[in-house]
């Protein structure tokens, strides 16, 4: 019994450490910050994930359990919030190749107007009509 | 079990140690920021892999702690960068004149 449990989480660890391998290999071979971003995402969700099970299946005790359940959430809550914030900077500071984008919604030519920007610095004060 | 945690730490190693390569050649600061980002992770995951290689607990609440160091050193200085876009003075909202993307300069030159 207690070496299925031990291959189990081998098999889990495993899984996670080659995700890492991948993510690291992604981000030295692909082209921008998106695809590196895409290539960069993967230990991040299922890799954690992965590797926690695994960890979660060795170690004993329910308090390692419930803190390695807090890090998975905590990677599933905060890895969609980060990758949206750099991608939008990565996008409006043209570190983009658009050249390589297939479908690019944002494009000037196809909006009517520009998106307003939510954190590019403070608007300027209007004193227009204020008299 | 050897061969395994050879096996682990290596594929593990690897994947820090081309983190690191790009963290040091990132022609831009957001790679570097993806670079860190994947990095932190990482090592939350060989922290994770020692606690469960070896049967210790000591290492957990480590992870905790760097699972949110990741997402708040990530987020600010996405938010930073995102400071340093200059608004037209026309007031339109638009973007105008970013300063000049590295890969850029790099595909003209």
């Amino acid at each position: 019994m207690t070496a299925v449990v031990d291959v189990v989480a081998m098999a889990c660890l495993l899984a996670g450490a080659f995700l890492c391998l991948t993510a690291g290999l992604g981000l030295v071979r692909f082209p921008d910050v998106l695809s590196r971003m895409h290539a960069g995402t993967k230990p991040q969700v299922l890799g954690v994930l992965l590797v926690m099970v695994g960890a979660a299946i060795r170690l004993h005790g329910w308090s390692n359990v419930w803190m390695l359940l807090l890090v998975a959430a905590f990677q599933l809550l905060t890895a969609p919030v980060s990758a949206h914030m750099i991608s939008r900077v990565a996008y409006r500071r043209r570190h983009v190749r658009r050249d390589l984008l297939l479908v690019d919604e944002f494009d000037a030519d196809q909006q009517q107007s520009g998106d307003a920007p939510a954190d590019a610095g403070p608007e300027p004060p209007a004193t227009a009509g204020r008299g | 079990m050897t061969v395994v945690t050879y096996v682990l730490y290596g594929l593990i190693g690897g994947g820090a140690l081309l983190a690191l390569v790009r963290l040091a050649w990132g022609p831009s600061l957001l790679d570097r920021v993806v670079a860190t980002d994947t990095l932190l992770v990482i090592i939350s995951a060989g922290l994770a892999v020692y606690a469960a290689l070896e049967r210790d607990p000591t290492v957990v609440p480590v992870l905790v702690v760097v699972s949110l160091l990741a997402f708040v050193g990530s987020v600010s200085i996405a938010r930073y960068v995102g400071g340093m876009l200059r608004r037209s003075a026309s007031g339109d909202g638009r973007d105008l004149g970013l300063p000049q993307a590295a890969e850029e300069r790099e595909a003209r030159s």
